[in-house]
């Protein structure tokens, strides 16, 4: 599909020599500890402001919520038992059988202990799990948010990233509907200042980029000086890969393989189709549930997508409309 | 783990992607247990039974490593005909004195070669020698000899393996399911995965940190794994070993060069008064002629360390100084610290990156110890609670301490954190990471090194002409460093200062290379003996950084690790008795026949050219004495203690006992508690009474304390920086959705967790992550609780700490206490405030009708010297 107002190929051409191949995170959460260090590696580079009301938010050992202008990666923490477990692993048994993409035999199972054959039977069912996955901004093939902005403040970088140029967001907010993941958010005083009193003592931040819209940059700044994006450099187990986005969708549907192939039939991807409703996103993600359960959007559109079809049929209707009027003078005229 | 190492967790992520199993064992369900392929919950404080279990599995099993057991252990070892175990005395070994709870130890002794004389420790008399829990440095003890005596076939009733077979007999996984709560189905899947991934091919590692230490015992729940991982043939051998994750950054750093009243560095002993009034009577009892091993240098190492502080004033007419170290008069932890405190005897303290008054067991003796101070020094990056407890402490809120009658004065002192300063890490591995300074402190900020090499300095100015003795080891020190132009000393000078170098002779000033180069008689100089080696060459080898994947997988070029750069300790195990690798896969450091030496991926810890076959002379004593397959050098007999003739003060093999408060009676011996442990029989550590004695039933649950990722420790690296204040803002308990229920608390609200000391208050997270447990027919409910909370106005968050709920009594190895079990009561609801909260802690006290003699009584059997009757007693 095509978006009305960006058309990704030319955005790529833009930059001419200086366009860089598409960079991606992968973020495989079944070896996410949530220890929440791409959390706090994201606030410290990026000098976010600290979030939430100092207060248990009563989602176990989640307290920041989700993602928001001032929280870029978000860990997400979720206690499940047995019969929920088996829920899981039978809708992603149904995936397999629909075909999905990524799933087939392991094309390299890495350095396995010898002799240590992985097991085809399905793992016991355990009485319980701790899910924890690390959310980011989805960096998406068609971008809702960047479609919509009215000032150019939002664009795609030469690393076919989403970025917003503060210095020229007028704070209007269309971005933020214009999300289907509800990623990017506006950093105001409604967000900022409802904080318990000590919130405004000495602890008290600066707030940079107040009233204009906030989200992941995929550390822009990092990546122009040949770095890795903050959260994947922190990543003490390497659950937050980063890499060219091929790379990446590869090393997820290898590991999703794998996972399967142990029986794990509940892995299954996220974002790593280019015909779903935002045609792919920049950040990847393997999962072991559905994607609801990680507070994810099950089948993500972009706003804009039906937009060409909607101006075409508007068209079709004005034009339409112009030749009824037309038809009508020039019955009128005949009376 | 992944809790409280999620960095070093990578490797366990590493391992996992490589095939291997990882089971974690721990009363909660943490993000350890997440990632791990099983999750096994116990009871907080049954862990002795559990891995005895295993050793018992293993020994009744056959699927002990014969040769490696045979060859490399004690196994074959006698032991003297006076011992008695603990299956015999219904929980007590012999030598128990019931006076002051202490063993002699000589009973414990191995028999002596040819004779019916016991091995015991050098120059002990007639008497035998009571056990000294603060006089031993690490290594194992000194044994007076190392001809002892053996039977190879291991059929002897005497000899080691059989102690210890009769000894484990009862820990069967019927004992653990009803005294741990660990299913019988858990447990096979627990002993099948460890045994099937020992032996020759395969190797099994233990990771633990203070779930195992912080007990009245915990040092022999580390002797327990280590008994089981020689028996699997997983010590000295890559992959295999057990794995101490440390409190905090350096924790290693700082026991190699102490924090610890007492060891000197390099895990020499403190000398004690009285004791060691001689150079030679302390040298006499850290090794004797005829024991094997390198510790029989001990003389050159000591002599090192005393020229390197006191240089010149050190010489061998004056016993090279050894009259200006401190003497011990008897424990000096910080447990007891805090009791003369209380009583006065103690004028000042220092704080230095510590904050006991929330991070200490019962945090109101701790507050209330320092109000009886004259000054307090505290240097810390925030005002943290210990800074602050006589103005916003919980003491000023319940009125037991007024502001205006605290006579003590307090100093803040700003400190320089890790990134403004250079130095050292040592972590577990004992691998010196070299830290450089990336920016200079803030403000006032000072280095640790600043801020002692200052202070030493103004003492020193004004005792400058002093007359008066005592004053001599001050002024004779050694006390010059270059600085920088903020007043910084050089840390590389006192790094080149730790590692040593030649004071006299044709390599004047040189830096030493290694240890072997120390010799006693005043030549040489160094700080720390272990450390030797660390600045060969001039060149400071722990800043080494070449990349993992620029050389092979020892990574000898990464940093240094003590002792000489070897990377794993004992490796000579990692050969077989011939000195072959035990297999191909598993292949480490072996004898190169052709080159008659030891080679291989690291550097080999044994003497390098002391072929396989290789047998001392009778005669020889220390590194002559070791025969070429007694890998474990520093131990006095070369060999693997499997059992402990020496050295551990409760006991020479671990023997379960139940915490000083305890939800059950010890199943498996009338003794119920570690009958050594330390107490504190006083009103403000009153202990709940335990299983069914009058009262238990006023605390009726168990609770355990522990961290969280999002905090460090007492939370003065974390409750003051919002980034990780919100992540984790409250206080809060952890439970079962069955014991929420039985107690009526509601998810997300607040409950009053009351023990015998303190009440405070939590959040409430009722969770399937705490699993109540099936115990002895009885279901057994454990409360979770985080730590890292205080009271104190200066953090970002505050909360009640778990600390202050925790009695004191001590592990007598080590003192350390017991935090990981203890007894409560819980109510749904806030805490009351003020006044009221002492009352509802006194009411229940009374309800249980506790004295200071409750659960500090040491014997619960009489004590004899005659077996017992015992439930079952037959022998394999």
């Amino acid at each position: 599909m095509t978006s009305l107002t960006e058309d990704t190929r030319r955005s790529a051409e833009a930059y001419g020599e200086s366009a860089a191949s598409r960079k991606s995170f992968f973020t495989d959460t079944s070896i996410c500890i949530g220890c929440k260090a791409c959390e706090v590696a994201c606030k410290e580079w990026n000098r976010n402001p600290q979030d939430g009301s100092l207060e248990v938010l009563g989602s176990s050992y989640d307290n920041t919520g989700g993602l928001g202008a001032n929280t870029w990666r978000h860990v997400a923490f979720v206690e499940q038992n047995s019969q929920r477990i088996e829920e899981a692993r039978e809708s992603g048994r149904k995936l397999v059988n629909l075909g999905m993409p990524g799933v087939g035999p392991p094309q390299s199972s890495g350095p396995a202990a010898d002799g240590a054959k992985s097991s085809t039977a399905p793992p016991d069912t355990a009485e319980f799990r701790w899910l924890m996955s690390s959310d980011v901004c989805k960096h998406c093939t068609h971008a809702g948010c960047l479609d919509v902005c009215p000032t150019g403040a939002l664009f795609r970088t030469e690393y076919g990233t989403v970025k917003v140029q503060e210095d020229i967001c007028n704070g209007c907010g269309t971005c933020v509907a214009g999300c289907p993941f509800g990623v990017i958010e506006r950093r105001d005083e409604g967000i900022i200042r409802a904080k318990v009193d000590r919130a405004q003592s000495k602890y008290a931040q600066e707030i940079p980029n107040e009233g204009t819209a906030n989200k992941c940059t995929f550390c822009y700044d990092r990546l122009v000086d040949g770095q890795t994006p903050a959260c994947a450099q922190t990543c003490p187990t390497t659950s937050i890969k980063f890499g060219d986005h091929e790379d990446m969708v590869d090393q997820a549907r290898r590991r999703v393989a794998e996972l399967r192939e142990q029986g794990m039939t509940e892995a299954r991807l996220y974002g790593a189709n280019p015909n779903d409703g935002v045609g792919g996103t920049g950040s990847v993600f393997l999962l072991l549930d559905e994607p609801e359960v990680y507070g994810l959007p099950p089948d993500p559109r972009v706003a804009t997508k039906d937009l060409p079809r909607m101006y075409k049929r508007t068209a079709l209707a004005a034009v339409g409309m112009i030749a009824a009027v037309g038809a009508s003078f020039a019955l009128g005229g005949r009376r | 783990m992944a809790e409280c190492h999620p960095v070093g967790f990578q490797w366990v992520t590493e391992a996992k992607a490589r095939g291997a199993r990882i089971i974690h064992v721990d009363p909660r369900f943490t993000r350890t247990s997440a990632v791990a392929d099983r999750h096994i919950a116990l009871r907080a404080g049954s862990d002795i039974v559990l891995l005895g279990a295993l050793i018992n599995y293993v020994l009744s099993n056959d699927l002990w490593f014969e040769e490696y057991v045979r060859a490399y252990t004690n196994a074959a070892t006698l032991v003297s005909e006076d011992y008695r175990d603990a299956e015999d005395l219904n929980g007590l070994f012999s030598g128990y004195n019931p006076e002051d709870g202490t063993y002699d130890m000589t009973s414990w002794a191995y028999q002596a070669a040819g004779g019916d004389e016991k091995v015991g420790e050098p120059g002990e008399d007639a008497e035998g020698d009571v056990a000294e829990p603060e006089g031993l440095g690490q290594g194992g003890p000194a044994l007076s000899h190392a001809e002892v005596a053996r039977d190879e076939t291991l059929q002897d009733p005497r000899c080691v393996f059989q102690v210890l077979k009769r000894h484990y007999a009862r820990y069967t996984p019927e004992m653990v399911e009803k005294t741990c709560g660990i299913s019988a189905e858990d447990f096979a899947y627990l002993a099948e995965s460890v045994t099937q991934n020992s032996g020759r091919e395969r190797t099994t590692a233990f990771a633990y940190a203070v779930g195992w230490t912080q007990h009245a015992q915990g040092a022999q729940f580390i002797r327990t794994a280590a008994i089981l991982q020689l028996l699997l043939g997983n010590m000295g051998r890559p992959g295999g070993g057990i794995i101490a994750l440390r409190g905090h950054a350096t924790i290693q750093g700082s026991t190699d060069i102490p924090t610890l009243f007492n060891l000197l560095p390099g895990y020499l002993p403190m000398p004690e008064a009285g004791q060691h009034n001689t150079l030679s009577d302390y040298i006499g009892t850290i090794y004797s002629e005829g024991q094997k091993g390198f510790w029989a240098n001990a003389d050159a190492y000591t002599i090192s360390l005393l020229k390197a502080w006191w240089g010149d004033a050190a010489t061998e007419d004056n016993d090279f100084a050894f009259s200006y170290l401190p003497r011990l008069t008897g424990p000096h932890g910080t447990y007891q610290t805090v009791e003369r405190m209380l009583r006065d005897e103690i004028d000042g303290y220092f704080l230095l990156g510590q904050n006991p008054a929330v991070g200490s067991a019962n945090g109101k003796m701790q507050r209330m110890g320092m109000s009886h101070l004259k000054w307090l020094v505290v240097r810390d990056f925030s005002l943290i609670e210990s800074a602050t407890w006589w103005k916003d402490g919980p003491e000023i809120e319940t009125g037991e301490l007024r502001t205006e009658d605290i006579e003590t004065e307090v100093f803040f002192l700003p400190a320089a954190n890790h990134t403004e300063k250079a130095g050292s890490f040592t972590q577990t591995q004992r691998l010196v990471q070299w830290r450089h300074q990336a920016v200079t402190p803030p403000d006032d900020a000072q280095s640790e090194l600043q801020f002692i090499y200052e202070l030493g300095k103004r003492v020193r100015e004004r005792l400058a002409g002093s007359q008066d003795w005592r004053d001599r080891p001050l002024l004779d020190l050694t006390w010059d460093y270059p600085t920088d132009e903020h007043g910084e000393p050089d840390a590389e000078a006192v790094l080149a200062e730790i590692n040593g170098y030649y004071v006299s002779g044709e390599k004047q000033g040189q830096p030493l290379s290694s240890f072997t180069e120390m010799r006693p008689d005043g030549s040489t100089a160094g700080g720390c003996w272990i450390y030797t080696g660390i600045y060969a060459d001039g060149v400071n080898q722990a800043a080494r950084r070449k990349p993992g994947h620029q050389q092979d997988a020892t990574a000898a070029e990464w940093a240094w690790a003590w002792p000489a750069n070897r990377r794993l300790l004992y490796n000579r195990a990692s050969a077989d008795p011939q000195g072959k690798p035990w297999s191909e896969r598993k292949k480490y450091v072996w004898w190169d026949a052709e080159q008659k030496r030891w080679t291989g991926k690291d550097v080999p810890d044994f003497p390098v050219d002391l072929a396989p076959d290789s047998r001392p002379d009778p005669e020889a004593s220390g590194v002559e004495a070791l025969a070429g397959d007694d890998p474990f050098i520093m131990q006095s007999d070369g060999k693997g203690w499997l059992f402990a003739p020496q050295g551990v003060v409760d006991g020479p093999l671990p023997t379960h006992y139940e915490p000083p408060e305890s939800p059950l009676s010890n199943p498996l011996y009338g003794q119920q508690s570690n009958p050594s442990r330390v107490l504190f029989p006083r009103e403000d550590n009153l202990l709940a009474a335990s299983s069914s004695a009058p009262g238990a039933e006023v605390y009726p649950y168990v609770f355990t304390t522990y961290r969280l990722t999002e905090h460090h420790t007492a939370g003065g690296m974390s409750r003051f920086l919002p980034y990780l204040s919100e992540l984790q803002p409250e206080m809060f308990c952890e439970v079962s959705p069955e014991f929420a229920e039985e107690v009526g608390l509601e998810p997300y609200g607040w409950a009053t967790i009351i023990s015998p000391r303190s009440a405070i208050e939590a959040r409430v997270f009722i969770t399937e992550r705490m699993t109540s447990l099936t115990i002895g027919g009885r279901r057994v409910h454990q409360v979770g609780l985080p730590y890292h909370w205080g009271t104190g106005k200066e953090a970002l968050v505050e909360g009640d700490a778990a600390n202050d709920l925790l009695g004191l009594s001590l592990d007598p190895n080590v003192q350390i206490q017991g935090s990981k079990a203890a007894q409560c009561a819980v109510r749904p609801g806030r805490r009351p405030r003020g006044r009221q909260l002492l009352e509802l802690v006194e009411d229940l006290r009374r309800q249980a009708g506790l004295t200071v003699e409750t659960g500090n009584q040491r014997l619960t059997v009489p004590w004899t010297t005659t077996p017992q009757d015992h439930p079952s007693e037959e022998e394999s």
